[in-house]
């Protein structure tokens, strides 16, 4: 089989609208959901570095506030690793395997 | 039997299983092609328990824990900021990576450019960060064995930086990928095992008061004012002062010092959480899964596992700031270069205590040394001013100082970290190795018409080259700073790798001159800015330092991470190359954009 018809194959798959959602459902989940922790991660280090009296607050016993956001930072990237894999499982897996199946399918003639 | 002893053994049973290990897989091997990928058919558990053992490195067992407990808080921020950074290796690139490249950071990168200008940029700066890397793992492994072994004389710590040489060329050249797998997994079990037992024994210790245990922390590291041992600043961003010997004030403070003071801690950040996902002994490891399903799961096991020895990290740091004595931490004795006798390091001059070894020894200081008693010497360890001993010390201190308990926890701890820097060092030759034989030899010099068998009889050879390489280059840079190594790999694996490689995944304009500049612009940004800040000169612990103030000095970039400005710089050239140049090629960006969210003809190589 010649590599042009490979090509079509790609092309046509890209521009169909099954591959455009898959496209989309993707994007619209790790595009903000990656430029939100990157947000939060830098409200933390700004905070280390220019709110120092604030963070200084002790909360329970020597626990600070300092040591509780970053405790946070913890907590809020397990939970996003967790949604992410939740979010995939349902929303993308089964779309994706079929649009590579019908791929290989096209490619293998 | 002592310590020293059983160190020995503990350290030889460990090269003797992982040896049995890497010879069986790689007589298991199938293909040729094995050595890079592992076969691909690891399962996402396994290969997270890789990805951790993989990036768990003795700047994350040894550096961290002791960063805390000589500075607090501030040791902290490493942890979270090598945690976050997964973050964006599990949403941007593990799963789209898995699906469109094969072997090395170059498949993807030059998917649908020319092969060899990409394939020769992307080698490059696999070479420029794997090597660093290796070096900083290197240099530290020598520290330690010499340490924990009771070694000081210099040729001795040759041999046995060139050990770990060895041994890392032979888990790469017998195991391959499946081989250095398994090591990677064995040692991430290990330290684990061991990280959880030294946290549950300092948490016992304080009857599991966390609030008691920071208290006796941060009393015993900083008498005078202890809430600041707590609170981000010691080591950081800190607050330049007009006057040190004045207190602090609004007045006495150097407004402009301390804002790049600031905005180096902000540089710092932002090369670790960047800096991950652009390693590319990290990228070839999602490689070793058959799905990106599987790669996704593996960064969430990884993501699991590394963080939660991030966590164990507080204890352990806090529990040697409560337990161990500052001098032990950092001071204790030094062997003079000069002469060969021990002294005692200058116990006011803790913070700065001579890193390079530099200052000969005074009669005094080795009469001082000499007065001790015999028990007195075995606690005072050799000069340390990183505090890369605290989690051994700590771990003799909690098995009972001076008793068989303690001699046995030292050497398992020591055992230990060991093993984490052998995989460490084991996953960068093999990175670098893939990179030179598949994206050098086989694209660059024999322009794809190199057998599968001869390719990988290069990559071998070239691992045994680079090992051999670093094993020199690492004899060379033993008075170098670990951290300081470690932090250039960051800054040149974000500035120069992370922008090509999220350019290439998701954007179509993207072509062979964005990416050749953005990989050379971002690396050369990084190491030029390295190069004229005071890590090299001007301060007194720089390269060439500054003694009593003199010295020679061109340290005119203020920060000490370059990532804040090299960083944009990477993705801005990376813009510039791609929007003056008019090649574009949208049918090779259906393909990759096709493949890279489905998976459709996952492993086959893309044809050109």
């Amino acid at each position: 089989m010649g590599s042009s018809e490979n090509e079509k194959v790609w092309e046509e798959t890209q521009a169909s609208p099954e591959f455009q959602a898959l496209k989309k459902k993707f994007r619209n989940y790790a595009f903000p959901v990656a430029i939100l922790s990157l947000a939060w991660y830098f409200l933390y280090v700004l905070l280390t570095g220019f709110a120092r009296e604030a963070l200084a607050t002790k909360l329970f016993g020597e626990i600070n506030l300092a040591l509780v956001l970053g405790l946070l930072q913890f907590v809020t990237t397990f939970l996003i690793a967790w949604a992410y894999d939740k979010h995939s499982t349902k929303h993308l897996d089964d779309a994706s395997d079929k649009i590579a199946r019908e791929v290989e399918s096209k490619l293998a003639k | 039997m002592n310590q020293t002893t059983l160190s020995s053994i503990l350290f030889g049973a460990f090269v003797a299983a992982t040896l049995f290990i890497v010879w069986r897989a790689g007589r298991t091997s199938k293909k040729s092609t094995d050595f890079y990928d592992g076969g691909a058919s690891f399962s996402g558990f396994q290969n997270g328990m890789a990805i951790a053992g993989d990036y768990m490195s003795a700047a994350s067992f040894l550096g961290i824990a002791g960063t805390i407990a000589l500075f607090g808080y501030d040791g902290f921020l490493y942890s979270i900021g090598f945690l976050v950074a997964w973050l964006i290796a599990l949403l941007l690139i593990a799963e789209p990576l898995r699906n469109s490249g094969r072997f090395t950071m170059g498949d993807v990168l030059a998917f649908r450019m020319r092969q060899v200008p990409v394939r020769t940029a992307a080698a490059t700066s696999t070479l420029v960060v794997s090597i660093f890397y290796l070096m900083a793992q290197m240099v530290g492994a020598g520290a330690l064995v010499s340490l924990l072994l009771g070694i000081t004389d210099p040729t001795a710590k040759n041999y046995i930086i060139a050990g770990v040489g060895i041994l890392m060329i032979l888990y790469v050249t017998i195991g391959g990928m499946k081989g250095t797998t398994y090591v990677q997994i064995l040692k991430a079990f290990l330290l684990m095992i061991g990280a959880a037992l030294l946290t549950i024994l300092v948490l016992a210790y304080f009857k599991f008061d966390i609030s008691a245990l920071l208290a006796e922390a941060a009393k015993n590291q900083n008498p005078k004012n202890p809430d600041a041992f707590l609170q981000p600043g010691l080591k950081f961003g800190k607050e330049i002062l007009i006057d040190p010997a004045l207190p602090a004030s609004a007045a006495n403070t150097n407004v402009l010092a301390t804002l790049w003071s600031k905005l180096d801690l902000v540089s710092l950040g932002l090369a670790l959480v960047l800096g991950t996902a652009g390693l590319p002994h990290i990228l070839i490891r999602f490689y070793t899964v058959p799905t990106s399903k599987a790669a996704r799961k593996s960064v969430n096991w990884a993501i699991g596992n590394i963080g939660a020895f991030y966590l164990m990290t507080i204890a352990l740091g806090f529990g040697a700031a409560a337990l161990i004595n500052r001098v032990t931490l950092t001071g204790g004795w030094k062997v003079d270069k000069i002469n060969g006798t021990k002294c005692l390091v200058d116990k006011t001059l803790v913070q700065i205590a001579d890193p390079a070894n530099t200052k000969a020894c005074t009669t005094d200081s080795i009469a001082q040394y000499a007065a001790l008693t015999d028990e007195q010497k075995l606690h005072a360890v050799a000069a340390d001013t990183s505090g890369n001993v605290a989690a051994p010390q700590l771990a003799e201190f909690l098995g009972g100082h001076g008793q068989i308990g303690g001699a046995i926890m030292l050497a398992v701890i020591g055992a230990i970290a060991f093993a984490t820097i052998l995989a460490v060092v084991a996953g960068l030759v093999l990175a670098s190795s893939s990179s030179f034989a598949h994206d050098l030899y086989a694209s660059v010099i024999k322009k794809g018409n190199a057998s599968p068998e001869k390719e990988v009889r290069v990559a071998k050879i070239a691992a045994i080259v680079i090992g051999l390489v670093s094993i020199v280059l690492a004899i060379g840079a033993q008075s170098l700073n670990v951290a300081f190594l470690v932090a250039i790999a960051f800054a040149i694996a974000a500035s120069g790798n992370l922008p090509a490689v999220l350019y290439s995944l998701f954007w179509k304009k993207f072509n062979t001159r964005g990416a050749v500049w953005a990989i050379y612009g971002g690396l050369f940004s990084a190491l030029i800015l390295l190069i004229f800040s005071q890590n090299v000169s001007g301060a007194p612990d720089s390269l060439i330092p500054l003694v009593g103030g003199e010295g020679l000095k061109f340290d005119f970039f203020p920060l000490r991470n370059p990532g804040i400005v090299s960083i944009p710089l990477g993705f801005l050239f990376g813009w510039i190359g791609t929007v003056t140049s008019t090649e574009s090629n949208s049918a090779k960006y259906a393909e990759l954009e096709v493949r890279s969210l489905s998976g459709a003809a996952i492993g086959k190589a893309a044809q050109h």
